[in-house]
């Protein structure tokens, strides 16, 4: 066991896999000699050589495109996007034929490929470095979503990501990359994909959350009242989206606020609100909160921090839902 | 090493201005860099958010061809574009209060440093993806030849399209310089060779990095290269060229050499350089190759008025950084939900209705 942050379990993943798998490779802007813009690849690339942790050249539609072609070719390479905006000139090869190849050719040719993205903001940075758009990929049928939230997630989901046989976008919440250290087990384990965890169990009331805005519900819920039982449940995957854990435990409390980063319409909020009604709606006592990002561009700086829900605006969710 | 590329028996057409157009280039180049030298001060004291590309080391790019062109042909550029901002002549105080986030900064603070907008001087920003620009530029000026031969208004436009020598591997660039190549467009793509795409040397990321102007013929566009750590060399190369380019309405591309003495961005262990490198080209700092030639060749300035000049541009810029410091945050009732659609309408979002926002100081 060693206590490691989010980026040193990402790191440690990534170095396990390969080792234990010469077909895995890594590539993208700076990733080699420099270890990446957040430093998640530090030391790769001296430790498997040039050949395997790629410096490519500043083309994220060649980056993506080439994975893909790597993956279709037997390999199963990890490209990283340094950061989530710049999926934008990525977004045809990703979303037009990562996600299709294996329908398009019914099943002949699958995509094993784990796309590593930072997302979401927090770090004062401007748009385009701060968003959160993790709801349009899930709206694309052939792509699985995952955005862990832990260091002990992250390390177990990125070996699933990468031992999965379909395209694996792998968000990482760039917020909590470094916000604290868990105890990471030395050997591989894997977490599954599609599966939500239950960070607290509760009875009158579920919070629902994923990747940076988890630890902003763990907040919140220090400052609720004692008797206000919560259970809390981070989503980890958002697609495959886990519908039996969010079943179970609406049905038993009756009450839901989700919460995420992202603007709040259509936001993945809008999918999970949907299934609860579809399925829980005789134990429904309250209609589902969002408490989400606003409908408007992803703010500077100054204005961030009014954008992004906060423990205030989430407990005071909580608490109208609590009270319907 | 010589501190001025001046050959006095060529044509030279910096030869022909007037001191006092030398002088303000002088003043601009100092202005720049000294905005810089606050900004990264601001910066290290947590007073700008985000990331900050500074520009020091590469002013003579933009002092020498905006001297080039008119005051309406239309650019836009990438991120790194602080310098672009004051060279067309942003006050240096919205364009701070835009790095503070403040409300009246250049885009009311809801732009930041990547985002430097001045639609009255014919700014159209800069970009935080890079490359985009790319094809937006080829667009503005296909819009300035369609005014001026279709709708007959207008004079005929050149748009100066700025970009990094990282950003020449975006696929964008290449269907921009296609299409300006195929319509005979009067962009001309300025790539600001600095050596590195972040961390990346050219020749590491980048085929035939000695000869980008191949990738320009390939489009049937006429390139040149210009060393551009001298502004009247700058100046002497580019406005021919533009002014060719302007006269027949085609594009252009320039492989314009120069160096970035500070980091990427404010965070940049600068790991793949070395200290002497970046000495080799403060050797030939622009700004110094400039006061020398007004101070010791064309003697138009003295070792006093100098000091007095620096003193003044030290004091703009001082006073600029009040400026931002005291000028308020946006606040986010108003501002969180303007500027996102014209005609505020019900319905756009189910949270609140988009409103009109502070008025942006700059329009
Ligand atoms: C599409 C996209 N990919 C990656 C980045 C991150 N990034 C910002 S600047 C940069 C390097 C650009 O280098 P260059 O074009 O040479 O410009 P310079 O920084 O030297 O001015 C990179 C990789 C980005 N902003 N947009
Ligand atoms: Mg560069």
């Amino acid at each position: 066991m060693a206590n490691l942050t989010l980026v040193q379990a990402i790191n440690l993943a990534l170095t396990q896999e390969m080792e234990a798998d010469s077909r895995v490779i890594l590539l993208g802007e700076d990733v080699g000699k420099n270890g990446g813009v957040f430093r998640v690849t530090e030391g790769l690339q001296a430790r498997f050589g040039a050949d395997r942790v790629v410096d490519t050249p500043l083309a994220e539609s060649g980056i993506m495109g080439s994975a893909i072609g790597l993956a279709m070719g037997g390999l199963r390479p990890v490209p990283e996007i340094q950061f989530e905006g710049f999926l934008g000139p990525a977004y045809d090869q990703l979303t037009n034929h990562a996600a299709r190849y294996r329908t398009r050719s019914r099943g002949a040719v699958t995509i094993p490929m784990t796309v590593r993205v930072p997302v979401g903001g927090g770090i004062h940075a401007p748009e385009l470095h701060s968003d959160s758009p993790e709801a349009i990929y899930a709206h694309t049928p052939g792509l699985k979503v995952v955005m862990p939230s832990t260091p002990y997630d992250a390390k177990g989901m990125l070996i699933s990501a990468i031992r999965d046989p379909d395209p694996v976008i792998y968000f990482e919440p760039k917020r909590i990359y470094r916000a604290f250290r868990e105890e990471v087990p030395e050997d591989e384990y894997t977490v599954p994909i599609g599966k939500a965890k239950i960070v607290e169990e509760g009875t009158d009331l579920t919070v629902i959350s994923w990747g940076a805005t988890v630890l902003q519900c763990i907040e919140a819920m220090d400052n609720l009242p004692e008797d206000l039982s919560i259970e809390l449940i981070d989503m980890r995957t958002i697609y495959p989206i886990d519908v039996d854990t969010i079943v179970e435990s609406v049905s038993k409390t009756g009450r839901c606020v989700i919460v995420h980063e992202a603007p709040r319409t259509c936001g993945f909020g809008a999918e999970l609100a949907t299934l609860i009604q579809e399925h829980c709606f005789l134990h429904l006592e309250a209609p589902v909160q969002r408490v989400a990002g606003f409908d408007t561009v992803m703010p500077y700086y100054k204005l961030e921090l009014d954008y992004l829900p906060d423990a205030k605006r989430i407990a005071a969710g909580v608490m109208e839902c609590a009270a319907y | 090493m010589s501190m001025t590329t001046t050959d006095p028996g060529v044509n030279r057409p910096s030869a022909a201005l007037a001191d006092d157009i030398l002088l303000g280039w002088l003043r601009k180049m100092l202005l720049i860099r000294e905005f810089e030298i606050r900004t990264m001060a601001a910066y290290q004291q947590a007073k700008i958010g985000g990331f900050c590309h500074i520009y020091n080391g590469q002013e003579a790019v933009v002092t020498g061809t905006f001297a080039a062109i008119n005051d309406d042909d239309p650019i836009i550029t990438a991120y790194r574009d602080h310098g672009h901002a004051l060279a067309r002549g942003m006050d240096p105080r919205h364009c701070m209060a835009e790095m503070y986030g403040r409300v009246s900064g250049c885009a009311k603070g809801k732009g930041g440093s990547m985002h430097m907008f001045d639609k009255p001087n014919w700014l159209f920003g800069g970009h935080g993806i890079v490359g985009a620009q790319t094809p937006v530029g080829a667009g503005l000026a296909f819009g300035a030849k369609y005014t001026h031969e279709v709708l007959k208004r207008g004079p005929k436009k050149v748009c100066l399209c700025f970009l990094g020598d990282g950003a020449i591997n975006q696929g964008a660039f290449h269907e921009a310089m296609n299409l300006a190549g195929l319509f005979s467009i009067p962009v001309i793509y300025i790539i600001e060779n600095n050596g590195y795409s972040m961390g990346t040397a050219i020749h590491r990321g980048t085929t035939m990095h000695d000869k980008l102007y191949k990738k320009a013929e390939a489009n049937a566009i006429e390139p040149i290269e210009i060393d551009g750590m001298d502004v009247l060399n700058v100046y002497d190369k580019f406005k021919p060229y533009a002014d060719m380019l302007r006269e027949e309405q085609r594009p252009g591309f320039v492989d314009l050499k120069t160096y970035r003495y500070q980091g990427h961005s404010m965070s940049d262990p600068q790991k793949y350089r070395t200290k002497e490198e970046v000495g080799e080209y403060q050797d030939r700092d622009p700004i110094n190759s400039l006061a020398h030639h007004v101070l010791s060749q064309r003697e138009c300035l003295t070792e006093d008025e100098f000091k007095a000049l620096q003193k003044e541009v030290k004091a703009q810029v001082k006073e600029a950084v009040a400026f931002a410091e005291a000028d308020p945050a946006p606040d986010p009732e108003a501002e969180l939900y303007s500027d996102v659609y014209a005609n505020p309408q019900p319905n756009l979002s189910p949270i609140r209705d988009y409103v009109e926002g502070a008025k942006n100081p700059l329009l």
